[in-house]
């Protein structure tokens, strides 16, 4: 009987909160564009039993999807999403790593107290970081006024705005998720391999391409994961920092539905970037379980 | 390996730099007399005093605050369970699902979860306000304590709760006396987590807030989204404070008490050396 409650409360609260809704979502993706308008209400008629079903399905089509294949926008803003999330993880990787691998190889005293520093931005407000980017990069901002003082440019660039601004602005909001999972598997690295290499001839860099970068494979592709997967969906920082012509699918499905209010189109948008999820999810729980039986 | 290199010591600096740099500057900016970023006008206050005045800001912290508070709360409770029921109940029917859905809300955008509360929200006619987004950070929250709270309990020896079993207490008994303050700290930190959570989050509250309830981050977005604001510096100012204040607390009390923990498994060590050899 208690059993029963502690599995039946959070159960139900999920079904309801979680599982219900979702279907919601395809539902309305899949229903006519007249119909769908709020207040949504023909949706199943449980009274009528099967009869009631039978109408709910035959109410479905795909007209939805149709549309979404023949405006140029919309997979533009797939295909835009996901360069973007591709460059931005391998820029973060390329920013992470150095961090990551100096920290294993700081003194073991130290250790707690970087990692604390890595994770401290984390609970600060994710919107207050993107925001601090803006006053950075603007015309007006510190990183013009600095390269000008400099000498470097002679005229104010333009990067806030573009998307270049959101490039710097995942790579600096997602950084400890890369740095972690890396740091975790350099510093359980066993240094005496690296001395083997060295002491049979291979030079520091060698080593390090040979020994070090094969053995943090797993701590690597956890981290470009972490950061992959929710950049693809990414809403904030390409509103805040991106311009006009930065395509996010985040963005599009936040303004197909706040502005146009075409919420069939909407839900249809969601449904595909769950699908385009569902892949690089599959192959990040796949190495989850690699890395779990490699340590068992 | 004891001293860095100075390539490890380079990368490190920058890496800090980078991390930390641009809140120094919000947090230096937020004193500035000027409007403008560029232009250091000198040291000033007013921001801080036209953010104590501004009421809509006030009004949003505290349907914020609300939230969070109640959200996390309930969400710790759920999760707590959820987390207990997939670690030590076995095998119950749907289990599977289950488990699918309290990992699939952490990879879910946050544009979908408010997208699909909002299609429910609407479909039982409900009224968007505290409530809604209340039920709303609950759910994506209790995911991620379960599974903080569910890395505790794997953890932990099981044969502890068997015997008090064993020993004639009631399972709620156990829970209480025995597994509960096993993992007390990952509670907390669920807790925690779920609060920062809820504080943090601005797409699903946007989806799922009606015109009656602000939050923070929304009033923050919607005046960012026109332009840098010397208020919003003082108000980043002010939660980056906040969270150092908290962190830093939670560290010190954890340190100490894996201190107090350390000399106490010393001294029962040493109490355990004497009983076993009494004529050393």
């Amino acid at each position: 009987m208690r059993r029963l409650i502690v599995v039946a409360i959070p159960y139900l609260w999920l079904l309801a909160l979680f599982l219900v809704p979702f279907l919601i979502v395809l539902k309305i993706s899949l229903s006519d564009v007249a119909l769908a308008r709020p207040p949504y209400l023909p949706q199943i008629d449980w009274s009528a039993g099967w009869q009631g079903f039978h109408d709910f399905l035959s109410q479905l089509d795909f007209e939805n999807f149709i549309f979404l294949t023949e405006d140029n926008l919309y997979w533009k803003a797939y295909l835009s999403s996901l360069r973007i999330a591709f460059l931005a993880t391998l820029m973060t990787l390329i920013v992470g790593f150095p961090i990551a691998y100096a920290m294993s190889r700081a003194p073991v005293h130290w250790r707690a107290t970087l990692m604390m520093l890595i994770i401290l931005p984390f609970w600060t407000s994710f919107l207050i970081r993107v925001y601090a980017w803006m006053g950075i990069l603007s015309q007006g901002g510190l990183l013009n006024a600095f390269l000008l003082w400099l000498g470097v440019i002679s005229e104010p660039l333009t990067i806030l705005n573009t998307d270049i601004a959101v490039y710097i602005g995942i790579v600096y909001t997602y950084l400890p998720f890369m740095i972690l999972p890396i740091y975790a598997t350099l510093e359980k690295l066993d240094e005496s391999l690296i001395e083997a290499a060295e002491d049979l001839g291979c030079s520091r860099t060698r080593a390090f391409w040979l020994v070090t970068v094969p053995l943090s494979r797993p701590g690597i592709i956890a981290g470009c994961f972490l950061v992959f997967i929710p950049t693809i969906g990414e809403f904030v920082i390409p509103s805040l920092l991106g311009g006009s012509r930065t395509l996010m699918i985040g963005k599009i499905l936040w303004e197909e539905f706040f502005n146009n209010r075409d919420w069939p189109v909407a839900s249809a948008v969601a449904v595909i970037l769950l699908l385009i999820l569902i892949v690089p999810i599959i192959l990040f729980q796949k190495n989850e379980q690699k890395n779990r039986e490699a340590e068992g | 390996m004891n001293r860095l290199s100075w390539f490890n010591t380079v990368s490190l600096t920058l890496g800090m730099a980078f991390l930390y740099l641009p809140m120094v500057i919000l947090v230096v900016y937020s004193f500035n007399a000027s409007k403008l970023v560029t232009v250091w006008a000198g040291f000033s206050t007013q921001w801080y005093g036209e953010l104590l005045r501004n009421e809509a800001f006030l009004d949003a912290a505290l349907v914020t605050a609300q939230v969070g508070l109640i959200s996390s709360t309930i969400a710790t409770v759920l999760g707590t369970m959820a987390a207990y029921a997939l670690v030590r109940l076995g095998r119950f029917p749907g289990r599977t699902l289950f488990s699918g859905m309290i990992y699939a809300p952490l990879v879910m955008p946050e544009v979908i979860t408010g997208l699909s509360l909002l299609l429910l929200f609407i479909g039982l006619n409900m009224d968007r306000g505290v409530l809604t987004i209340v039920l709303a950070h609950t759910t994506f929250s209790m995911c991620y304590v379960s599974v903080v709270v569910s890395s505790r309990l794997v953890s932990f020896d099981k044969s502890v709760e068997e015997a008090a079993l064993d020993l004639g207490a009631t399972p709620w008994q156990t829970f209480r006396l025995v597994t509960l303050p096993i993992i007390a700290p990952a509670v907390i930190s669920g807790w925690l987590l779920a609060f920062t959570l809820s504080l943090d989050d601005l797409v699903i509250a946007s989806f799922t807030a009606g015109p009656s309830a602000t939050t923070l981050p929304m009033k923050i977005f919607s005046a960012v989204r026109l332009g840098v604001s010397p208020e919003i510096n003082a108000l980043s100012t002010l939660m980056i404070a906040v969270v150092a204040v908290g962190v830093i607390t939670a560290s010190l009390i954890t340190k100490r008490s894996a201190l107090r923990q350390q000399r106490e498994e010393r001294e029962a060590a040493r109490a355990e050396a004497q009983a076993t050899t009494p004529f050393a």
